[in-house]
């Protein structure tokens, strides 16, 4: 997309009749927009605005993190594929894809609503959207909905590299999305609660390096729990992460470490409790109107 | 009809500091009002509540009618806010940031408004340019024209002339006050003193986070400043008549205080009356900033 990209919602600009004269009266807000106000535009333009903001970065928003994750895939599956097969006729490579496709899903989207909003904070552009008439709910639902979309692209650009690598069905395409879904909206919360919280790029980065990096990479992606001591299985258990690994296997194998009901309920309570204590803090103004 | 804004006993404490104490203060519609005071006053404090950037701690804040807290929503569809820092947003264009702003009011197809903000503000030829590669005197007017993509009733400005040059300058006020006659009301911070006095019919002076002074300027210049004449005079001798309108006296000058300026008739007669012949006079007119000065020591 060119950087002069315009939204599809807005018209090419014409020239105004008024420009240049400096008589016409503009008219007071109420007089005359009235039919122009739109009570979903606010939402709908927060949430293009965030897609727009990490589509002109691409490189490094969508690219380079599909790249990463290919990597993981080319070195593991050679090492591995001739010495482990999890589940019975799922080659390693294929058992991995999965994991992978989710694990840089979740990446991204708590990336998307924490990088926008520190950057925002930081650089103090968020009173762009502090000033408006935008509600709370709004704020939350742009920020998320844009988090999807950004761990959808970069989980498309993951899962059809690694198709072409490794051909494999979608037993349950249902599933699979649902997983997607929630646990993509769950890290973009998280995100909007880490940025929130953090008062600089350090303790944002150290959210992202210490909690939300190693809960990814020990949630399963590379192995099935039933691989582990008796211990560690347990800690894997607490792991949020694991339920939506496992899930969203499950959606391409029809086979799982747990039921995907089970998982998908902790999942949507994972992404509601996130919710309701973004929306909290997003309402009390946490850290956002002093 | 509501005043354009109205502030109500508003205290704001923070963590160990009690920014405002007690701000009680009204600036009704079509006003061009400026907000005075020294860095650290509580002016930009006042602002943030009233745009809803910061909350009162206690007391009531309305613009055009509408509680800031309860209304929100109308409150900021009357407010446009000029905010004293330069900031923007790196990922776009002056544009796609009036778009967006417009959007954010519910605005959809806003373009006509857009073009005659962006000729006005002379901003034609930089629409598709980066916010961040301009001047900071552009980003300024990128800014303003942000606060008034959804034309509010009421602009708040803070500092809008700081660290800006001559030109913009007056091409700026030129552009506000005729947003002021089409019917906008307009309050202002600044440290320009002049700019004030020129523009704002009326002023409130706070310190320490307490409204000091609050009438017209007209008021404010009447009544804490006198018109002063600097007289050099030979004989260097003032005539007994005169002695009660010396103010002081230095280098065989003489410094009368003037009530009104038609006093200076009076003065000179009773000079010729002595047979004192004037060798060089000097009249100063009072300004606001003289009786800020006055006001801010007596506080």
């Amino acid at each position: 997309m060119s950087r002069e990209h315009v939204p599809a919602s807005f018209p090419s600009p014409q020239p105004s009749p008024a420009s240049g004269g400096g008589s016409k009266r503009p008219p007071l807000a109420g007089e005359g927009l009235g039919e122009r106000v739109s009570c979903m535009t606010g939402l709908w333009t927060l949430f293009y605005k965030e897609i727009l903001r990490f589509w002109k970065v691409s490189l490094q928003t969508i690219l380079s993190p599909v790249v990463t994750t290919l990597l993981y895939l080319l070195i593991f599956s050679h090492v591995l594929e001739a010495h482990i097969q999890v589940y019975p006729g799922v080659g390693y490579a294929a058992f991995l894809i999965p994991g992978l496709v989710m694990m840089a899903m979740l990446q991204n989207a708590f990336s998307n609503s924490a990088s926008s909003l520190i950057q925002s904070k930081m650089g103090g552009s968020i009173v762009f959207i502090l000033l408006p008439p935008l509600a709370y709910w709004e704020f939350f639902s742009a920020y998320v909905a844009a988090s999807v979309v950004r761990g959808a692209a970069v989980g498309l650009g993951v899962w059809l590299s690694g198709y072409w690598f490794a051909p494999h069905a979608i037993v349950h395409p249902g599933w699979m999305l649902a997983f997607a879904l929630a646990g993509c909206a769950a890290l973009g919360a998280l995100g909007i609660v880490s940025a929130l919280w953090a008062e600089n790029y350090d303790q944002l980065a150290a959210v992202q390096n210490f909690v939300i990096m190693p809960l990814t990479f020990l949630s399963g992606v590379f192995y099935s729990i039933h691989s582990l001591p008796p211990f560690w299985q347990g800690v894997s258990h607490l792991n949020p992460f694991f339920y939506m690994i496992d899930g969203f296997r499950y959606g391409f194998f029809g086979v799982s470490d747990i039921s995907p009901w089970i998982s998908l309920s902790i999942v949507s309570g994972a992404f509601l409790a996130l919710s309701l204590a973004t929306l909290w803090l997003l309402k009390s103004g946490y850290k956002l109107r002093s | 009809m509501s005043p354009a804004i109205q502030v109500q006993q508003v205290h704001k404490r923070f963590a160990n500091l009690h920014a405002l104490r007690g701000v009680d203060m009204a600036v009704e519609q079509g006003e061009f009002f400026a907000l005075l005071g020294p860095n650290g006053a509580g002016k930009t404090t006042l602002i943030n509540i009233l745009a809803g950037l910061s909350r009162a701690t206690s007391g009531n804040c309305a613009v055009m009618g509408h509680d800031v807290v309860a209304d929100y929503r109308e409150t900021r569809r009357s407010l446009g806010v000029v905010p004293q820092e330069l900031v923007y947003d790196a990922f776009f264009t002056v544009r796609e940031m009036l778009r967006f702003q417009s959007g954010y009011f519910g605005l959809k197809h806003n373009d006509a408004w857009i073009d005659e903000l962006l000729h006005n503000l002379g901003l034609e030829d930089r629409a598709n340019t980066y916010t961040r590669t301009l001047s900071g005197g552009m980003k300024r007017r990128v800014l303003v024209a942000q606060a008034l993509v959804h034309r509010p009733p009421v602009i708040v400005l803070d500092e809008p002339t700081a660290g800006v040059d001559v030109e913009l300058r007056q091409s700026l006020w030129s552009f506000i006050k005729r947003l002021n006659r089409d019917g906008h009301t307009i309050m202002l911070t600044t440290h320009y003193l002049e700019e004030a006095e020129t523009l704002c019919s009326r002023v409130a002076m706070l310190k320490q986070g307490e409204i000091v002074a609050l009438d017209t300027t007209r008021n404010l210049l009447g009544a804490h400043a006198t018109t002063e004449v600097r007289l050099k005079l030979a004989p260097p001798r003032l005539p007994e008549g005169l002695r009660a309108m010396l103010v002081g006296e230095e280098d065989g000058c003489f410094r009368l205080a003037l009530h009104r300026y038609g006093e200076l008739e009076a003065v000179l007669a009773a000079l010729r009356m002595a047979g004192v012949e004037v060798m060089d006079m000097e009249v100063s007119k009072p300004d606001l900033e003289d009786v800020f000065l006055q006001i801010m020591e007596a506080a």
